[in-house]
């Protein structure tokens, strides 16, 4: 089978070094991923709770990572921001995915006109750079995460859709499909119960590589002081706030998100490089 | 023949695409909810006289089919149309601020082929603990985005070495690249760990052909296999990602320009949109969407220079 | 157990010089995480023109044992033994030395020429490149002689400015073997050269390679599965099995009586157009894996003779008939006198 994930270039055909990092990333998206669910519970401090008597201090007992400009507790913001980081790129990730799947199965086993016009509006949206698309979007809708969400889930929309419907057209010549076809199986049927299972895991592992992508996009937009609602604990957005403490001299406000948004990045683009890898084999 | 066949007709699929994206990029702002005029009013409240003088000079009354028309029209003939918050020609304001822009993208793209098809290059031929230390730096920099990269090099080497410029844009050619070289590298970084790692990839998938075997038996040295063959073979799929590089530098300098207050037309995108400049913002988009064409176009046409094949097209089988 | 054997005929086919182009002595080579070497004690010489076979199925070692000829070996591969090209030993010359003897003294011609040569450059690139980097001939003097050599192959001059997608296999094959003599070599090593052409083409190859040996007087080592192929073409046949040689003699007497029962055995699975039976025997078993330990013959275990010896202890090699100069017929197997070979099969 000659279908490999479309990765963004810069991880095509990397074979991921070393078990250890896999184990690595994937206990961090663990822990980040936990700290999201887990965020009112386990936050040491009010997220919001302004002290400008206290602003730009350095880390101490009450406050283990410093507090930002305006004495917020820097650890509390980034557990907290883990939600709406972690929230926008899995909504960009779950639209893009099902309507991906969706079309690209629907373009795979019908063909003809419909596979055309797909294929050409797939296309078109290639030649759109998401993020171009999800500025503009904001621009149009102002604060808010759903807007800039679906701009984006729409601009991967097409990684997914190619990617599927390559798998199922390869998929459609084993001879099981035929068997079935033979037997009175409707389409739909086939599709749902045995092309899509199949087809699955590496749609999967291309998602959670967009996931990362999506993340730095969203992350992105919160630095423009777009999308994100100013008051959110969201990494983006507290990167942007910490930039004129950097400017001052107090750069360490900036610093823990800016760790947490590439910690997170690279930790996913790990783990989803491995499965792709790990379906590849099983492919071949 | 066969070449300018293709590249006249990779030109007009170019159109048709533009054309689509100019609808998008109209469309987009014509849906927007909240008129330009009342923003131009900042809140206040104005009489109907003056709301409707405003809508008469921004065409803002006319229906849909006819202000797109009207603005294609106008677009044809270089006139992206006025800016509402700056109150002049936006054709003016982006001859201003392109060229900034331009430099810094063109800093951007040399640093980022230099060192991308460097460290890739090293990465492939050294192998071992330098080839594992290039891919754990650049798996780090292929997950830094370019904002965060902004924001760290802008403390480290403006604000605690002050060895750059912490923004700003310059006055002079000189004091220019001095501005821009900060932003340039913050811009590069993520593009210089992905081109990297395509060209090492690249490269050792022609390393493990059979002509470098060949090439290797008949006695010619190491490093010119790597060079004549191996990485010559490479650059064709190197050149593929071009398109990615460009739209993404592209894009990028929104962020970059704003952190490090470059005063380009990425910066100037964010302002037309915290202040709803929507021609200016169209036109800056389309401006971007254009060039980013452009990029993709000159690429599909320098690749049958990298691989001859392409050129000759199917194989011909002589006798 | 050395019984007498009449004296298969074995007619001399041109003198033979006194010292060998190629001598392998013991050459025994080991890839990592494997149980036994990959090539076991090969020993193996080719005279100045003359032409020499080395068969054997895929996997027996035959083209590792051509390879390292050139020193082309596996990465993490160890080496024993001594492989002399004109007298120096290749294994343990210096960088410089081997990329002399790459460029001149000995040249390959590869199994797939599509594959050999770089797609993105011209012909003339390809022919030209090893003399012009290596020997500071200039690109005149080498264009020069590439194109003679594309003449004596049979091919235009202008295919120098060509694509290699814009030819042929079988012309490509000539480029190959017009770039094989760019350097002038003593010694030529055909790895499969013929198998990827199609049965027209591959006979023109033959007829070619044998033509240019007799022109420039190379030895040539034709390292094959074709049994046929090497019967036709070559004055001595090495027969490899599991990286060792098993029998070695003159073309003539090997095959019209082979003493080894693999041989035999291959023989067998031969197919012939003048054989009276469409019946192919083809041989049971699998052979050994390189991860496992072998003691005693590597074959037993697909032998039809074997008995408690082979399985026990390696069988030497021997003559089997005594000729000069490494001419005469050698095997190493216990039981070679029970071999009856492929005599029926005329």
């Amino acid at each position: 089978m000659s279908v490999a994930v479309l990765r963004r270039p810069g991880l095509s055909r990397l074979r991921t070094p070393h078990a250890p990092l896999y184990l690595l990333c994937l206990a961090f998206v663990t822990v980040v991923v936990l700290a999201a669910l887990l965020a009112p519970w386990i936050s040491p401090a009010d997220p919001n709770a302004v002290d400008l008597g206290n602003a730009l201090a350095g880390p101490s007992a009450a406050h283990p990572f410093g507090v930002d400009s305006s004495g917020r507790d820097t650890l509390a913001r980034l557990v907290t921001g883990a939600r709406t980081s972690l929230l926008g790129p899995l909504g960009v990730v779950a639209f893009s995915t099902l309507a991906g799947v969706a079309i690209g199965t629907t373009a795979a086993w019908r063909g003809g006109w419909l596979d055309s016009v797909l294929s050409r509006s797939t296309e078109l949206v290639f030649a759109f750079p998401g993020m171009l698309l999800a500025i503009l979007i904001v621009a149009v809708y102002g604060e808010g995460l759903t807007a800039p969400v679906i701009a984006l889930a729409v601009a991967y929309l097409p990684y997914v859709s190619r990617l599927t419907r390559s798998l199922v057209l390869a998929e459609r010549q084993r001879p099981y499909v035929n068997a079935y076809v033979v037997q009175g199986h409707s389409a739909p049927q086939i599709c749902l119960r045995h092309v899509l299972p199949n087809v699955g895991p590496v749609v999967l592992a291309q998602s959670t590589i967009n996931f990362g992508y999506a993340l730095i996009d969203l992350a992105g937009l919160s630095f423009l002081g777009l999308g994100v609602p100013a008051l959110t604990p969201d990494w983006g957005r507290m990167v942007l706030d910490g930039q004129t403490a950097v400017q001052r001299g107090y750069p360490l406000s900036a610093i823990w998100p800016c760790v947490a948004i590439v910690l997170t990045v690279v930790a996913f683009n790990v783990v989803g490089e491995r499965w792709a890898d790990r379906v590849a084999r099983r492919d071949r | 023949m066969n070449f300018l066949r293709f590249g006249l007709r990779r030109l007009a699929e170019m159109a048709v695409t533009l054309l689509a994206a100019s609808f998008v990029i109209f469309g987009a702002m014509y849906l927007a909810p909240g008129s330009p005029a009342s923003f131009l009013l900042s809140g206040r409240s104005a009489s109907p006289a003056a709301l409707e003088a405003i809508n008469r000079q921004y065409h803002l009354d006319d229906p849909f089919a006819v202000r797109y028309f009207r603005w294609l029209g106008q677009l044809l003939h270089g006139d992206f149309g006025r800016s509402i918050t700056y109150r002049t020609d936006v054709s003016r304001l982006l001859a201003d601020r392109l060229p900034s822009t331009l430099l810094l993208v063109a800093m951007a793209l040399v640093l980022v082929v230099a060192a991308g098809l460097a460290l890739g290059r090293i990465a492939a031929v050294r192998g071992g603990a330098v080839d594992s230390t290039i891919l754990v730096t650049t798996t780090l920099a292929v997950g830094t985005p370019s904002f965060v990269a902004a924001v760290l090099l802008q403390g480290l080497f403006a604000v605690r070495l002050h060895w750059f410029p912490a923004g700003g844009t310059g006055d002079g050619p000189v004091q220019m690249l001095w501005h821009l070289t900060l932003p340039a590298v913050a811009l590069a970084l993520y593009l210089i760990g992905m081109l990297a790692r395509v060209t090492r990839s690249a490269m050792v998938e022609v390393l493990g052909q059979e002509h470098v075997t060949v090439a290797l038996s008949r006695g010619v040295p190491r490093r010119k296999v790597m060079g004549r063959h191996v990485f010559r073979n490479a650059l064709g799929t190197v050149l593929t990602t071009g398109g990615l590089i460009v739209s993404t530098l592209l894009v990028c300098t929104v962020l970059v320009e704003s952190a490090f207050g470059v005063g380009g037309i990425g910066q100037l995108l964010e302002l037309s949109i915290t202040t709803k400049d929507f021609p200016t913002v169209q036109a800056i988009s389309l401006t971007m969407v254009g060039l980013f064409m452009l990029i993709n176009l000159a690429v599909d046409l320098a690749h049958p220079l990298v691989d001859p094949r392409i050129a000759l097209g199917p194989r011909r089988s002589a006798a | 157990m050395n019984t007498q054997e009449k004296h298969a005929s074995c007619a001399s086919t041109g003198s033979v010089t006194a010292s060998p182009v190629l001598d392998i002595r013991g050459l025994r080579l080991r890839l990592p995480r494997t149980a036994r070497p990959v090539l076991d004690g090969v020993d193996l010489t080719v005279a100045a023109g003359e032409t020499v076979a080395l068969v054997g199925e895929s996997g027996s070692g035959k083209t590792l044992t051509s390879r390292s000829v050139l020193r082309l070996l596996p990465p993490g591969a160890g080496t024993e033994g001594a492989v002399r090209v004109a007298g120096e030993d290749v294994l343990t010359m210096s960088a410089a030395r081997l990329r002399a003897l790459r460029t001149g003294t000995a040249a390959m011609i590869f199994q797939d020429p599509r594959a050999a040569i770089n797609p993105l450059r011209r012909i003339g690139d390809f022919l030209t490149e090893s003399l012009r980097l290596n020997t500071g001939t200039s690109a005149e003097e080498a264009e020069r002689r590439a194109g003679e050599l594309l003449v004596a192959v049979g091919l235009a001059p202008a295919v120098m400015r060509q694509y290699p997608g814009q030819l042929s296999g079988g012309m490509l094959q000539r480029v190959m073997i017009a770039a094989a003599l760019m350097g002038d070599p003593a010694l030529l090593l055909a790895d499969e050269a013929t198998t990827a052409l199609d049965v027209t083409t591959q006979a023109e190859v033959v007829a070619l390679l044998g033509d240019l040996r007799d022109r420039f007087g190379t030895g040539l080592l034709f390292v094959t599965h074709d049994l046929g192929l090497a019967a036709t073409i070559s004055d001595r046949v090495y027969v490899m099995y599991a990286g060792r040689i098993v029998e070695a003699g003159p073309a003539d007497a090997l095959f019209a009586r082979p003493r080894h029962p693999y041989t035999a055995a291959l023989l067998a699975a031969t197919p012939r157009l003048d054989a009276p039976q469409g019946r192919l025997n083809a041989i049971d078993g699998q052979p050994p894996d390189l991860k496992a330990e072998l003691t005693g013959c590597p074959f037993a275990p697909r032998c039809v003779h074997a008995t408690g010896i082979c399985t026990e202890q390696a069988p030497e090699d021997r003559a089997v008939t005594a000729a000069p100069d490494g001419r005469e017929h050698r095997v190493a197997c216990h039981h070679s006198d029970r071999v009856t070979g492929s005599a029926d099969h005329g």
